[in-house]
């Protein structure tokens, strides 16, 4: 799950991680109430999305860009006039952007020089780990993959926390003047904590600001939590904004589907997250593009295979449906049966091939022949891939 | 000959007494699995398919002899069942359990790595010797004894894979399911090298998924330690970057864990590779042919 920077750096702020001080703003009024609040000479005044590269992200049209300086209320109510209710387009929204709600007005600070860290999971050293780097407010996957060596990184034990010396040890080969240090240790340690203490799966500060005065700030955060975890955390999992989020993907997740849109025209419904991956891949290597990964998992039952036709044939873009279902512990005849059942409730506008195969399959397919439904039923992957693409040409 | 597991393993289930610990725990019994004891806290003195329910793995242990156990405990608590296999001994640790928090598998990996145990999952169908132990939830009648070791992150694509061996004549000899979770106890290359090692495994097939490098890993130990045929499918070649396809692990973030540099890694180690889902049993017939 991902949430707002300005709720990041509230939940920062509360972990003692520095933060500036910044008011959230859902109209040009309250943006210009909000710089004189903060009474800094100068705000920034920040579109708040969920999609980074907002600085160079711009709204369409008028190309207003997602982050802009303001130098008094009128310059911050122009600015948030000029986000709010618009499509920022940034380099990982897609083109259509997303709709900006609210804009985040933040003070000011004298920044001596722009850092990067990241807290994560290493799957590799099987433990988080602190990254940093000084390549700060670049695209750090360009850094990672050109410059190696200008990436830090410190694993440590999510119970013990990032030791003293580690924290020092990286504020000594970012190069920060030693009367920071200090500042660097309680950052970075405190940053890791937060981590932990919330399940994140993702806190990436970009920039990180060392100030003119030495001490070390969080210009922007970002925080994605682990979906698993968000039961022991009610506070985080009530950030949530359905608004940021695909009204398909939040149904689907509501009725224990799995379910990501995508753009092609053929919707696929398979048990199995790999298996559904596959569908996709086999739907794409006969020359057809998937509208969809859909997960139905490994007990579906009647109402989940409904609903998650329904979610497939919300999507317009939908020519042709493949069924792809290897039935294990779920019975080919439960998915049959399944199907006939969603098939006379949903009412299908478009051609279905279903391929099922496993425990019961004859069963399965004698039920869906006897059935007078016009499902297609197709003999293993490839014949079923190559019905489906013709079927949506058709 | 096997790896991990054989009709003499011993196996216990965590969470036995629940809906689905139980329902799996008769599938391994009607396979033919040794299935000695459960063991669900509080409920020790109970009976579920048969078998008695001890209140502690330790207790179940010295009862039963139980060197495997499968768990099916709610994700809220399988960090704790895991650790409290690894502190009873048990020697195969085989956690289905889908949904553990990630941080939680980060204190659990530590612990493991520093027992006498091994960890398979989480997030896992299980594993199977065909024709003599299943511990998991993989419908058996698919599999066929043979030599063909089969790994996956997937379950249902495993399932797949099988069955396409099974109809081309090719037996298993153990199918391990690694878990699509971000952080598991066995890697590719853990298992890798135990099927190097059994001399009744003639070749190897693994199917990858999108995210992490476990791929990339293998494809370097299979190109320094592998002397068998190998075949491999990477699922997710179309997953568009940033999104999760469905496991935690599968998805493409930072420019990693894309199926193009997994398919490069691979071929480089003179693997064969499945084009396509359909294709797995034929790649892995292609790959033992290449050599003979």
């Amino acid at each position: 799950m991902k949430i707002h920077e300005y709720q990041a750096k509230d939940l920062l702020r509360a972990a003692g991680v520095p933060v500036l001080a910044g008011r959230v703003a859902a109209t040009p009024e309250e943006a210009a109430a909000a710089f004189t609040a903060l009474g800094t000479p100068v705000c920034a005044v920040k579109a708040q999305i969920h999609a980074g590269g907002r600085g160079k992200g711009q709204v369409p049209g008028s190309g207003q860009r997602g982050v802009e300086l303001a130098k008094s209320s009128a310059d911050a109510a122009r600015i948030a006039k000029g986000l709010l209710g618009n499509s920022l387009v940034t380099a990982q929204t897609g083109p259509e952007g997303h709709v900006v709600r609210q804009v985040f007005v933040e003070s000011g600070c004298g920044i001596d020089r722009e850092l990067y860290c990241a807290v994560l999971v290493d799957r590799r050293a099987g433990s988080p780990v602190l990254i940093a780097s000084t390549a700060g407010g670049m695209d750090i996957e360009e850094v990672a993959a050109r410059t190696p060596e200008l990436i830090l990184s410190e694993p440590f034990d999510p119970d013990r926390g990032l030791a003293g010396w580690q924290a020092r040890l990286l504020a000594s080969r970012l190069g920060l003047p030693t009367a920071s240090w200090r500042h660097a240790e309680s950052f970075f340690r405190r940053l890791c904590a937060a981590f932990v203490a919330l399940d994140a799966s993702l806190l990436e500060i970009n920039p990180l600001v060392l100030t003119k005065d030495g001490a070390l700030v969080a210009l922007d955060a970002k925080m994605t939590f682990d979906d698993n975890a968000l039961f022991r955390h009610k506070d985080v999992a009530a950030l949530r904004d359905a608004d940021e989020e695909e009204p398909a993907e939040t149904r689907a997740a509501a009725a224990g589907l799995s379910y990501v849109k995508l753009n092609g025209t053929i919707g696929c419904l398979v048990n199995g997250a790999g298996l559904a991956m596959s569908t996709m891949d086999l739907v794409k290597y006969h020359g057809g593009e998937p509208a969809n990964f859909l997960d139905v998992g490994g007990g579906a039952d009647v109402n989940q295979v409904t609903e998650a036709f329904r979610i497939i044939l919300s999507d317009k873009h939908v020519k042709a449906i493949l069924v792809n279902i290897f039935g294990g512990i779920m019975r080919c005849t439960t998915i049959a049966n399944a199907l006939i059942e969603a098939s006379k409730t949903v009412g299908f506008t478009v051609p279905l091939v279903v391929r099922l195969e496993g425990t019961e399959v004859e069963e399965g397919k004698k039920i869906l022949a006897a059935s007078g439904t016009t499902i297609i039923t197709a003999d293993g992957l490839t014949d079923a891939a190559r019905k489906v693409v013709a079927a949506a040409k058709a | 000959m096997s790896i991990l597991v054989n009709k003499d393993t011993r196996v216990i289930c965590q969470g036995v007494t629940g809906k689905v610990g139980e329902f799996h725990t008769r599938g391994c019994l009607d396979y033919g699995t040794r299935m000695v004891g459960g063991v669900t806290p509080g409920k020790g003195g109970e009976t579920v398919a048969g078998l008695p329910v001890f209140n502690t793995v330790a207790e179940a242990r010295d009862a039963t002899g139980a060197n495997a156990t499968m768990i099916f405990v709610p994700p809220a608590f399988a960090a704790d069942a895991i650790l409290e296999a690894v502190g009873a001994g048990i020697e195969l640790v085989i956690a289905i359990t889908e949904g553990i928090p990630v941080l939680d598998m980060a204190r659990v990996l530590p612990v493991v790595k520093d027992s006498a145990s091994r960890l398979v999952g989480p997030n896992c169908p299980g594993v199977i010797t065909p024709g003599q132990c299943k511990i998991g939830i993989m419908p058996g009648y698919i599999h066929t004894p043979g030599h063909v070791g089969v790994m996956s992150r997937s379950g249902t694509l495993t399932y797949e894979a099988v069955w396409q061996l099974t109809q081309l004549g090719h037996g298993q000899s153990t199918c391990v399911g690694l878990g699509g979770d971000p952080l598991v106890g066995s890697s590719f290359t853990d298992i890798l090298a135990l099927f190097q090692a059994d001399p009744g495994t003639h070749s190897i097939l693994m199917m990858g998924e999108i995210g992490g490098s476990a791929e990339e890993e293998a494809a370097d130990f299979v190109k320094r330690h592998v002397t068998k045929p190998v075949a491999a499918f990477i699922a997710g070649r179309t997953a568009p970057p940033g999104k999760r396809m469905g496991h935690a692990g599968a998805i493409i973030s930072g420019g990693k864990g894309t199926a193009e540099a997994k398919l490069a890694a691979l071929r480089d180690a003179g693997i064969e590779i499945a084009e396509s889902p359909a294709d797995m049993g034929a790649a892995m017939v292609r790959a033992i042919e290449r050599r003979t």
